[in-house]
């Protein structure tokens, strides 16, 4: 069953000035944990308002759990949950006062539903009776999934929740959504972090307002046209600018220890040739290896080949 | 050798019974880029604005520009250049606007701002969007705008507070080539950021936990110390220990 259905949606802001989404399309099946994967700007903040019934927009038609986002708003809102990027809880409510308002507001109570919320719940309680607005980054961010989630519903939508988190926070909240998941919510869910793509069933790489490729991350990285390989050396920002100069070199990228390079004919005597001109440039402790494409790569590789990107 | 860019010893930062930064002591070289490293919460942001004199510390000391952190913060302040991915440009200013601001507070006299404002606009190849206000510019080029406006007085040392938080990974890699070519001219680089790669771009990095800095190291010696294969492990290594949990 498909629980979030977008076909050739396109929105624009003043006046058509500025396209935010160009005929993006893709479904989200039941219990699946879904991820547009984009950095700021890529549309997918409109995507999420479009989807949560908050905003109009101008072609194309859209569905959750087969209620139209344009006819069926109060059906839709009923059944979704939704965690913005900005926090929008009540500041000067305490953590349980906001709880129990977003409880109250969809008929239930904390009570009712507190087995779904339990596990994230416990770690606030200590601090029930402190103001929204007081807490720490990490604590609204585990308040405002309890409150986007204790009305247990179907789909939850999630934008950017851990943008601007530790590596250590990023990762305990993926693990909540992991043990959501078995609880059988729908979780649409975006970052700009192209390391938790991985943590995703599929993903839909945005950019520009336009899904460049959809797939399981295994998926998507398998589709990574060349052979890929790292390297590095001593001074590895002369080597990337040598790369870059390079005829036979298709494209070189800095990622982090090793850079990582494809060639325009990628066998053993092209590497063997490259990595003795780069020793002619007087290059030293050059070391070139096979490597596997991350998300990034494949991300970087499709920027450069549909938009013939450089980017700014 | 010469006189380190940043030097600490055991700087100390308290509010009422609560250390934020406790016993902080390094030395930053000239032109090193320097990657300070923390969970959220762990104490970068109370470090950080000791460093630029904007917060007087409880006890110990520090040198930043050849300025100490009590006395002098006011030589600090026009010493140094500072981003962040929160606070950059004016968005109801155009660029050129941006840069004679900028350029006026840092004491840079007219035609220092006209020269180097040109340059820059000519580097970045902005010269049609010049009069556009940066509210309506992409955030990868705002970014990489507000970068070259805190270099623009050419400071001993930049301070850039999570600089390319969401900005797409082609942009990211620009950032960083501009960050190499300041530290080429001999600016300090002082950075924090959530992306592990972009850790290893730094010459050395230090790791606060609750705190304290726990390592100070290159990239690769800390991933030998802790016998990992990334920085995101050595990370996950020291601050998955970490009491205080946010900030």
């Amino acid at each position: 069953m498909v629980d979030v259905k977008v076909q050739n949606v396109s929105k624009s802001y003043e006046k058509g000035k500025v396209l935010a989404l160009n005929e993006v399309s893709f479904e989200v099946e039941k219990g699946e944990l879904f991820g547009l994967i984009g950095p700021d700007g890529a549309g997918k903040t409109s995507l999420f308002r479009i989807l949560t019934t908050l905003i109009d927009f101008d072609q194309g038609e859209a569905s959750v759990l087969s209620f139209d986002v344009n006819k069926d708003l109060k059906k839709i809102r009923k059944e979704v949950g939704y965690m913005p990027g900005r926090f929008s809880l009540y500041q000067d409510l305490t953590v349980e006062e906001n709880l129990e308002f977003f409880a109250t507001i969809f008929n239930t109570s904390i009570e009712e539903n507190y087995d779904l919320v339990r596990e994230i719940y416990v770690q606030i309680e200590p601090f029930k009776d402190r103001k929204a607005g007081k807490l720490s980054g990490g604590m609204k961010q585990k308040l405002a999934l309890c409150c986007a989630l204790i009305h247990r519903p179907k789909v939850l939508f999630l934008d950017e929740p851990t943008t601007g988190v530790d590596t250590v926070s990023r990762k305990e909240f993926w693990e909540m959504l992991k043990r959501l998941k078995e609880q059988e919510i729908t979780i649409l869910v975006s970052t700009p972090y192209m390391d938790e793509a991985m943590l995703c069933e599929r993903i839909a790489l945005i950019q520009h307002g336009s899904i460049m490729s959809i797939d399981s991350p295994k998926g998507i990285i398998s589709k990574y046209p060349d052979p890929l390989y790292g390297i590095k050396s001593a001074d590895m920002s002369r080597l990337l600018r040598l790369l870059q100069d390079q005829e036979r070199v298709k494209s070189a990228n800095s990622f982090g220890e090793y850079h990582h390079v494809s060639l325009v004919e990628p066998d053993s005597a092209n590497m063997d040739r490259l990595l003795d001109s780069l020793r002619m440039e007087g290059l030293e402790q050059l070391e070139m290896k096979p490597i596997k494409p991350s998300i990034e790569d494949c991300f970087i590789h499709l920027m450069k080949e549909q938009h013939g990107e450089t980017s700014h | 050798m010469e006189r380190p860019a940043i030097k600490t010893h055991n700087l100390t930062k308290r509010f009422g019974d609560f250390t934020a930064a406790k016993d902080l002591s390094f030395e930053v070289a000239k032109g090193e880029i320097f990657g300070f490293l923390g969970a959220n919460g762990a104490g970068k942001t109370t470090a950080m604005r000791m460093l630029c004199g904007l917060s007087i510390p409880s006890s110990g000391e520090a040198n930043v520009a050849g300025f100490d952190v009590y006395r002098q913060t006011e030589n600090i302040k026009r010493n140094i250049g500072y981003m962040s991915q929160k606070f950059s440009l004016y968005e109801d200013l155009t660029i050129t606007e941006n840069i004679e601001f900028f350029g006026g507070i840092y004491g840079l006299s007219n035609k220092e701002i006209r020269d180097r404002g040109s340059a820059l606009i000519n580097e970045l190849g902005l010269e049609k969007e010049k009069k556009k206000l940066v509210g309506s510019l992409p955030l990868g080029w705002k970014q990489k705008i507000a970068f070259s406006v805190a270099v623009l007085h050419d400071p001993s040392i930049v301070f850039l507070d999570e600089p390319t938080g969401g900005v797409d990974p082609v942009t990211r890699r620009q950032f960083w080539d501009l960050i190499y070519d300041a530290s080429d001219r001999g600016i300090t680089v002082f950075v924090t950021t959530h992306y592990m790669d972009e850790a290893e771009y730094c010459n050395r990095i230090s790791m606060m936990v609750d705190g304290e800095i726990k390592a100070l190291d290159s990239p690769s010696e800390l991933k030998k110390k802790f016998g990992v294969e990334s920085m995101d492990d050595v990370f996950f290594h020291l601050a998955r220990g970490a009491k205080r949990s946010d900030n």
